[in-house]
């Protein structure tokens, strides 16, 4: 029997023994404890244990389960809060009370709950990898689909008939090649630190469609794309992440809380079970999963729970759904990744973060994508990190390698924060590559002219970045009318546009099309302002009709369903202008 | 009778180590009696084969290889508890120093207590009036939330910390009981007795737990000082069901006190030296603030750090804002101008906040004021930055107007006497008033209905 050596933190060593195998979990000590095997040299197997260590001692068993560290897939994942390492923390809770206490031993899916499953294959079927034998509803909006394992294929040699089973009971036997018989289960494994195989990847043409202008607009994230939202403390990271989380239009939302506040995941917890998803009109858990490692739970499964999150959602892309992964805050897996290569004394690279620090973050960035299943369908997994910079300063590590992985870079602004300005994504420091891939999209589905316009609100705001630099220096009065326009027009894309109300019933989620129309309106009102100040009128004289206020207040004042008070508004802009004309 | 094992085989800055130990657990406590029948107490911070690594809290100041007993006490390190702790003065390892005796334990508990688990925890919601005008209007406090005072040298959060307790009225209506738990680590002799003092004139010193770790207390026990704190707050909270506040002051002195241990271990250093799980460490103790479900009682933490060279930037302030939820910054600027509290508004946050005042919790336009008061106050300080370069006289009339609002603002709003208890409704109506000294046009945070009914402009005349 193995048994333990040393013991320093989450880190455990084995002597002298060649029983365990790269990434094995292993179960240690007598309160068996889940760890994996991080490390093996002749005279030493490395352990990271996954719950705290305290009372541990040297010459307690390590027992080896034979298996890589795995995800359970199968139904109940959906709606229910795991810990980093797929444990539910509602059974933890009905074990061990309030707080958690160590070697929780319970099953990560209710193994008693019984589902009503459809099969959809027959005897004498021939099956291979990622095909779909039987269906059974999850939750009321999203069906469940039990694939083969993807290392298994075979002939169907017996069917279950169609009824209530549990994720354990044998639903289908399968003859594989070499004449096995292999059960197949609701539910299947797969280690969390490998991507799940699909047939190929497809090229990204479709937005991830989030009701928050800011996004949508002017820093457009597609279906399989990867975003970072780096931001210091304060700037609104984690309500970003709730806002994309309630209103995106992913079949299914998992969020990843890394290292962050218990009292978030708690406000998840209430408000999503509360809300109700406006697309299908179920509560919005019904299609969200909740990872929380909170702050104070063990570094080690910090560090697994991004995989966990990332597994379980690839596994529902290869059902043909679109998932949309938040990961709040990926800095702090990142720390986790330090904290553990500190206790194994292994050589730190940049402020102490271990050398494999930008590989181990562009795997898991290139587990996002828009791929087709081997089962033919299409799914995709869009991954939306937050980034939580040391003293706010964006050059260190994990933004710096961060930034190298993804294609949108969502820069959230302490001034624009301190300004309560939110959602604060700063416009002059973020980017999207997808604008590309993506304009064939907004041609079709929203207008020919969106891309132009927004373009043409991406001017003006680069105009007036230019302009504040001249109003730092000499103020505001001196510059010719026509820059004084650019700054007041400015000023209502900023207000009027960009910023948005998560608090308002209307304004925290905008359909593409009341965005479109925002843009026109804010354009119109530039063109119309400009004639008139070219025809002599002043900048001020045009502020007092108070045609500006009345843009600003629009997203308010013109509800998401009622898109024709757009062309009132236009109307009244006129009548507003041409009275200055009149008096003038 | 547990095996004793004597002397030692290294020592080295706080840390000690043993060979030839057997059956001996991570984390375990243990008792090293000197040869003149003083004790100190220590903990196995790693274990290696039959070689265990102590820290030991005292210091290792006249421990030699030899003149040393160890006794393992099979446990990790715990804390006696039972109500009767309200009132007593411990050291910063939990034992009585008020010469009141031991305590008569009703249970133990593990310091380091155990992480909630996000499901049982009850989302806070009711908000703590503190009659500040700045706090309740901008950053309100909520009951269960972590709000640190971030500080410096010399400036007065120790006086706000001490009105904060004075005026919180945190009991109200619930008819339970409120209690203080005040752990000093690291912080001035003086700094101590003012609290004692202020507590004993505010009529709470019976309802305060007090954990003393001073400037010149060894260090090692400083770690040791606010897990001994939250787990009595936990204990009363959960089990005796009472409001507790915990004041954790200084946190940067602890992290110092981590950082030390961790450079003595011979740990890779991070930023400035502090070990790499600062953040873990750290969100170990503000973790353990909050509401359980089904539980009467709550914990809730105002921890106190000083920013070192008044930089929020630091690691300690700057681990900490990631972890809190929110923080109060105070400003030297403001405190030289003599405003107190010298609370800087636009950094300051409670992330909490909203979902605790408004309509049921304090007022329903709160949120409206709030935001506008920030945003406005954000435009001031363009106004300023622009007035020192092209001067005031240069200014529009609008940015004129903002740098008027700015003054009263912090005149009148922010300042207050450290005994002036405002209600949230005169806190609210100055906040229109001073509103209202800007033109209404540029009041565009707050919807229409309430700006045709508070705002006011002959009102805004009392502003001098």
């Amino acid at each position: 029997m193995n048994t333990i050596f040393s013991i320093n933190g989450p880190v455990v060593k084995v002597r002298d023994t060649k029983d365990f195998s790269m990434l094995e979990m292993v179960y240690v000590g007598v309160k068996r404890l889940i760890g994996e095997v991080i490390g093996i040299t002749s005279d030493e197997t490395t352990i990271q244990v996954y719950e705290s260590t305290t009372g541990l001692r040297p010459g307690e068993p390590v027992e080896g389960s034979g298996m890589p560290m795995s995800a359970t897939l199968g139904p109940g994942i959906l709606s229910n809060i795991f810990d980093g390492i797929e444990r539910p923390l509602k059974q933890i809770e009905a074990l061990s009370g309030a707080f958690i206490s160590e070697g929780a031993n319970v099953s990560a899916l209710d193994t008693a709950k019984k589902y009503d499953v459809k099969i959809t294959v027959s005897v004498g079927d021939k099956l291979s990898g990622g095909d779909i034998y039987a269906t059974c509803p999850e939750t009321p909006v999203i069906e469940h689909r039990c694939m083969v394992h993807p290392n298994l294929a075979g002939e169907v040699v017996w069917t279950a008939e169609n009824g209530h089973y549990t994720i354990n009971d044998c639903v289908v036997k399968l003859k594989t090649d070499s004449g096995e018989v292999k059960e197949l289960t609701l539910c299947q494994k797969w280690p969390i630190k490998r991507s799940r195989p699909f047939k190929e990847r497809l090229p990204i043409s479709r937005p991830l469609i989030t009701g928050q202008r800011v996004i949508d607009t002017i820093l457009p994230i597609a279906k399989g794309g990867t975003a970072a939202v780096p931001g210091g403390f304060g700037t609104g990271k984690t309500m970003t992440q709730h806002q994309l989380a309630k209103w995106c239009d992913a079949d299914i939302i998992v969020y990843i809380g890394c290292g962050e506040r218990g009292n978030e995941m708690t406000q998840v917890l209430e408000e999503f079970s509360e809300l109700v998803d406006p697309r299908t009109g179920k509560a919005l858990t019904d299609r969200t999963v909740l990872i929380a490692n909170t702050s104070n739970m063990p570094v080690a499964a910090r560090e697994a729970s991004i995989y966990t999150g990332i597994t379980l959602a690839e596994y529902y892309r290869d059902m043909g759904y679109h998932i949309a992964i938040m990961a709040d805050s990926t800095s702090r897996w990142a720390e986790a990744l330090r904290e553990i290569s500190g206790r194994l004394e292994e050589m730190p690279a940049e402020e102490g973060f271990p050398a494999y620090l930008p590989s181990r973050i562009s795997e898991f960035y290139e587990r996002a994508g828009y791929v087709q299943s081997l089962n033919g369908a299409e799914g995709s997994v869009t991954i939306i990190g937050a980034v939580s910079p040391q003293g706010s300063d964006f050059s260190e590590p994990v933004t710096q390698n961060t930034k190298r992985f993804v294609r949108c870079f969502w820069a959230l602004d302490k001034s624009l924060a301190y300004a309560r300005h939110y959602p604060a994504i700063n416009w002059n420091d973020s980017y999207s590559e997808y604008i590309d891939d993506l304009s064939n999209y907004y041609d079709e589905n929203v207008s020919i002219d969106f891309l132009k316009y927004r373009q043409s609100i991406s001017n003006i705001l680069l105009e007036e970045n230019k302009l504040m630099e001249i109003v730092k220096l000499i103020g505001s009065d001196v510059l010719p009318e026509d820059q004084k326009l650019v700054i007041e027009i400015a000023r209502v894309v900023r207000v009027g546009f960009l910023q948005q109300n998560a608090y308002h019933k209307d304004d925290t989620y905008v359909p593409l099309d009341k965005q479109f129309r925002m843009m026109e309106i804010i354009l119109t009102l530039y063109n119309k302002c400009k004639k008139v100040v070219a025809a002599g009128t002043p900048v001020s004289a045009v502020v007092k009709t108070g045609v500006f206020e009345k843009v600003i207040k629009m997203k308010y004042d013109i509800p998401n369903d009622k898109p024709e008070l757009f062309n009132m508004l236009t109307v009244e802009i006129d009548q507003q202008l041409k009275k200055i004309n009149a008096e003038a | 009778m547990s095996l004793q094992y004597i002397g030692l085989s290294e020592i080295n800055g706080p840390l000690v180590v043993l060979d030839n130990v057997e059956g001996v657990s991570y984390d375990e406590v243990t008792e090293i009696r000197l040869d003149d029948g003083t004790k100190r107490i220590g903990r196995v911070v790693e274990i290696s084969g039959k070689k265990a690594v102590l820290q030991v809290f005292e210091g290792t100041n006249g421990l030699s290889l030899k003149n040393t007993k160890t006794r393992f006490m099979g446990k990790p390190m715990e804390m006696p508890l039972s109500p009767e702790i309200l009132g007593r003065i411990f050291n910063g390892a939990g034992r009585p120093v008020d010469g009141l005796g031991e305590i008569f334990a009703e249970k133990t508990a593990d310091i380091n207590g155990k992480p909630l688990n996000p499901v049982s925890r009850a989302y806070p919601r009711n908000y703590i009036h503190t009659g500040i005008s700045s706090i309740d209007a901008l950053m309100t406090l909520i009951r269960g939330q972590k709000l640190p005072i971030f500080s410096g040298s010399g400036l007065s959060h120790n006086k706000l910390a001490v009105q904060i307790v004075r005026q919180a009225k945190i009991a109200e209506n619930s008819g339970q009981d409120f209690a203080v738990v005040f752990a000093a680590m690291g912080v001035k002799n003086d700094v101590a007795d003012y609290f004692r003092r202020s507590f004993e004139e505010s009529g709470v010193l019976q309802k305060v737990v007090m954990f003393l770790n001073l400037s010149n207390d060894p260090i090692i026990e400083r770690i040791l000082t606010p897990r001994c704190a939250l787990t009595a707050a936990e204990y009363l909270a959960f089990e005796k069901n009472m409001h507790i506040l915990v004041i954790l002051t200084d946190m940067t002195s602890y992290a110092e006190a981590v950082r030390e241990f961790s450079s003595s271990k011979g740990e890779i250093p991070g930023r400035k030296g502090f070990p790499g799980y600062l953040y873990s460490d750290l969100a170990s103790l503000y973790e353990r603030a909050g509401i359980i479900k089904g539980s009467e009682g709550s914990v809730t933490q105002i921890p106190i750090l000083t920013m070192p060279n008044d930089d929020i930037t630091h690691p300690v302030p700057d681990l900490t804002g990631y972890i809190t939820e929110g923080q109060i910054v105070l400003d030297r600027g403001l405190d030289q101008t003599g405003v107190y509290p010298p609370i800087s508004v636009l950094p300051s946050l409670s992330r909490l906040m909203k979902d605790g005042i408004g309509e049921g919790y304090t007022r329903s336009d709160h949120a409206d004021v709030s935001n506008q008061l920030f945003a406005c106050y954000a435009k001031v300080m363009d106004a300023r930055a622009l007035a020192s370069v092209i001067g005031e006289d240069e200014l529009s009339d609008l940015d004129k107007s903002y740098m008027n609002f700015g003054k009263m603002f912090e005149k009148y709003f922010i300042t207050q006497r450290p005994d002036e208890n405002r209600s949230i409704d005169e806190t609210l109506d100055l906040g229109w008033k001073l509103l209202s000294l800007l033109p209404k046009s540029a009041l565009d945070r707050v919807n229409e209905k309430l700006l045709e009914e508070k705002y006011d402009p002959h009102a805004a005349e009392m502003f001098e």
